[in-house]
């Protein structure tokens, strides 16, 4: 979204900036790498980093999320797991995939503790950052 | 037809709400373009960026000033 010059927000709407616009999406699904992917998109819209996005709009075919994510300039998709369920939701609405992450792959093993490791965030964060390089 | 420019008046917004006006004339299709501003209703549409161009309900365009040919495309010209 290069020249894109506001996002939707109360906090940004009366100014125009193209800063932070990568938008950051998660699986945010039942395990451990999905809140992790959750809790990672969080964190990074907090650090200004990106916006974090609504998955289940893209999910739901709803046109402003759909043309949103085909749109916009960089993009951040994170998968907890193989299954790819946000992987899955892109193919289906016809949103060409870009900046996709898959948690598990990256050596964090998938369960059902939900007490979040600091040293994964941080791990996931980096590799969000390095996957919205190049795109433009 | 009704069209909606959606944007807070920020200078891409404006470029945006022209282009459509341009086309809409020159395309003699039978709109009525509005100007969204409110913060409130742009985010109804869940649009993640602005301006953002909205025909009869369907989001056609986020976070770029469209062409107008593009515009025309979407008026079925």
């Amino acid at each position: 979204m290069s020249d894109s010059c506001c996002a939707t927000t109360s906090k940004t709407a009366d100014r125009c900036s193209a800063e932070g616009n990568v938008m950051l999406l998660a699986c945010s699904g039942g395990s451990n790498v999905g809140q992790l992917a959750n809790q990672v998109c969080v964190e990074l819209t907090q650090e200004g980093f990106g916006k974090m996005y609504c998955l289940a709009g893209i999910g739901g075919e709803l046109s402003g999320f759909v043309r949103s994510a085909q749109d916009v300039t960089q993009v951040v998709v994170l998968d907890g797991c193989e299954v790819g369920c946000a992987k899955a939701i892109f193919q289906k609405a016809g949103v060409p995939l870009r900046g996709h992450l898959v948690l598990t792959e990256l050596g964090i093993a998938k369960n059902k503790d939900f007490n979040l490791k600091r040293d994964e965030l941080d791990k996931v964060k980096t590799a969000a950052r390095q996957a919205s390089r190049g795109q433009s | 037809m009704v069209i909606k420019v959606l944007g807070p008046g920020c200078p891409k917004c404006r470029q945006t709400e022209e282009v459509v006006r341009q086309a809409v004339s020159e395309s003699g299709v039978l709109a009525q373009v509005e100007n969204v501003s409110g913060v409130m209703e742009i985010s109804s549409y869940g649009v993640f960026g602005t301006p953002a161009v909205v025909i009869d309900g369907q989001v056609k365009s986020v976070g770029k000033v469209p062409g107008k040919k593009d515009v025309l495309t979407w008026l079925g010209k």
